[in-house]
């Protein structure tokens, strides 16, 4: 897979000979947001053979981003493993004596490894307990994008369409140029706003049938009980579908996206700002 | 932080399958082991959570058409005790009803229905995840209160069974809830002893291991008790 660079716009000649080690600036300042931007508009001069220039190491995640990203990720794993466990008690989706709704997995109780809590008072606990904490990342995440304008990268709007579409294209091997992007490209919008929605959805109907009769508004607003809780077990198969994708791009497409979910700082191919 | 070697796909790999067996390793089932009483203390927060702020006193459980109830035969009837527990002598049994009140009293099955009668369908919240719908039919709990004047120390309410040691603690507000009743009729008969007869705890508000059967005695008490399942780790509050 070639690495050159994408941008907004103006894509930059690919300049992509990996340099020794020995050729870094002995320090990068750490606490800046970015790293001395070199004007992006203006393409490079083509670097002297010699001393091949390398992309500037720009800072692309806040530590609340990155915190609440591990955080997740740690929360997602122990509600979807103790959700398995209580699942084991009562494996069908319906009123007792049926019929009971498609489930591939009906009448059909999931391993023990994928499980957290050893019995079902074990999943209810760690479940119920891990539900705040679950709860409290996602508001603190979607605070921030608030509150310090990052939704604007993030969230997929109409105009995003035949971007998503190009972009498509472009994975399907149809469109030989990766199309212009700024921080994410619109499937990668289309797939962060929507799995804020997902985990909404969770949350909401695992409220609904954790109190059905106190907030029977919420269950009725499911189809009632029991298909809430068919819902809710539906929103896993969609989390952990997006978890194998997400995680197959970050390797496939943009390895560098990795450190900078765990440091903060980039040196990818694309732009770290839109 | 910032050292700058960027990761290589070696150690990518290296990384995931670490962190994909120490994810394994640590769960298998594991039901807390060191962390067990913080996962207590949630539950003791969830039950605060569940009884001041989400149950309404007044908030009454949908009700359900007769013709919405579960066949009875797929109606599940649990207890501890196999076979299901009988009294030797019913003519006998009456319920116990003291603690922290100012007229204990002994009421026979006559003088409990004699009592208002509430009769209601609806649907019934097994802590597994199953439901099913039922009529039932008994006195409210605030009535047999209302009998023995409760002192205002009385925070909860003890239920005692004739099922192996089976009892239940309840929460005041819980249990003097309107649709929260001592039932003797299930789908418009009597008890059969699989559902707990001659007499049961019923409210639309609780999960099922909360709806004590085979009840001998209710005691109002000031600490909190404890219950056969909670006892062993289930959530004690149980509300829904």
């Amino acid at each position: 897979m070639t690495e050159e660079p994408i941008e907004q716009g103006a894509p930059e000649p690919a300049e992509a000979t990996p340099e020794p080690v020995s050729a870094e600036p002995a320090a990068e300042p750490v606490a800046a947001e970015v790293v001395e931007p070199e004007p992006i508009a203006a393409p490079e001069p083509p670097p002297p053979a010699a001393v091949p220039a390398r992309r500037p190491l720009a800072k692309r995640h806040h530590w609340i981003v990155r915190t609440t990203h591990w955080l997740n990720t740690l929360l997602l794993a122990g509600m979807i493993m103790s959700g398995l466990q209580i699942y084991r008690a009562f494996p069908h989706f319906g009123l007792r004596g049926g019929p009971y709704y498609a489930n591939h997995w009906d009448g059909k109780p999931f391993p023990r490894w994928a499980t957290l809590g050893g019995w079902l008072a074990g999943g209810l606990n760690w479940h119920f307990a891990l539900a705040w904490p679950f709860v409290l990342t996602g508001l603190l995440y979607l605070g921030y994008l608030l509150v310090s304008g990052e939704w604007r990268s993030l969230l997929f709007r109409p105009r995003d369409v035949p971007r998503a579409m190009q972009m498509q294209l472009y994975y399907l091997r149809l469109r030989k140029e990766h199309p212009p992007q700024g921080k994410h490209n619109a499937l990668q919008k289309a797939a962060y706003s929507f799995i804020v929605v997902l985990g909404a959805l969770s949350v909401l109907t695992g409220f609904a049938i954790y109190k059905p009769v106190q907030l029977h508004w919420l269950t009725a607003a499911f189809g009632g009980y029991e298909l809430a809780r068919y819902w809710h077990f539906w929103a896993v198969w969609i989390f952990v579908a997006f978890i194998i994708v997400h995680v197959a791009l970050v390797f496939l497409v943009d390895p560098a996206s990795l450190r900078a979910m765990i440091t903060g700082w980039y040196r990818g191919r694309f732009p770290s700002h839109d | 932080m910032t050292d700058d070697r960027p990761l290589s796909r070696r150690d990518l790999l290296r990384l995931g399958l670490t962190a994909g067996a120490a994810s394994l390793a640590g769960a298998c089932g594991w039901q807390g082991g060191p962390l067990m009483p913080l996962l207590r203390g949630a539950s003791r927060l969830n039950d605060a959570v569940g009884e001041k702020v989400l149950l309404g006193s007044h908030r009454l459980a949908p009700q359900y058409p007769v013709s919405a109830r579960t066949p009875e035969r797929y109606f599940p009837a649990y207890s501890i005790t196999r076979p299901v527990p009988q009294l030797q002598e019913p003519e006998s049994w009456a319920l116990e009803v003291g603690g922290l009140v100012r007229k204990p009293m002994r009421l026979t099955l006559e003088m409990l229905q004699a009592l208002p009668r509430v009769s209601y369908t609806v649907k019934h919240h097994c802590v597994e995840g199953w439901s099913a719908i039922a009529t039932w039919t008994g006195a409210p709990v605030s009535s047999v209160a209302a009998l023995v004047e409760p002192t205002a120390a009385a925070g909860y309410l003890r239920f005692d069974t004739f099922d192996r040691g089976y009892s239940n603690g309840w929460d005041l507000k819980s249990a003097m809830h309107p649709q929260t009743i001592l039932a003797y009729a299930f789908n418009d008969r009597l008890l059969t002893a699989d559902h707990g007869a001659p007499l049961r705890l019923y409210s639309p508000v609780k999960l099922g291991y909360k709806l004590t059967k085979y009840l001998t005695k209710v005691s109002f008490t000031s600490e909190r008790p404890g219950g056969y399942w909670e006892d062993q780790g289930y959530p004690w509050l149980g509300g829904v």
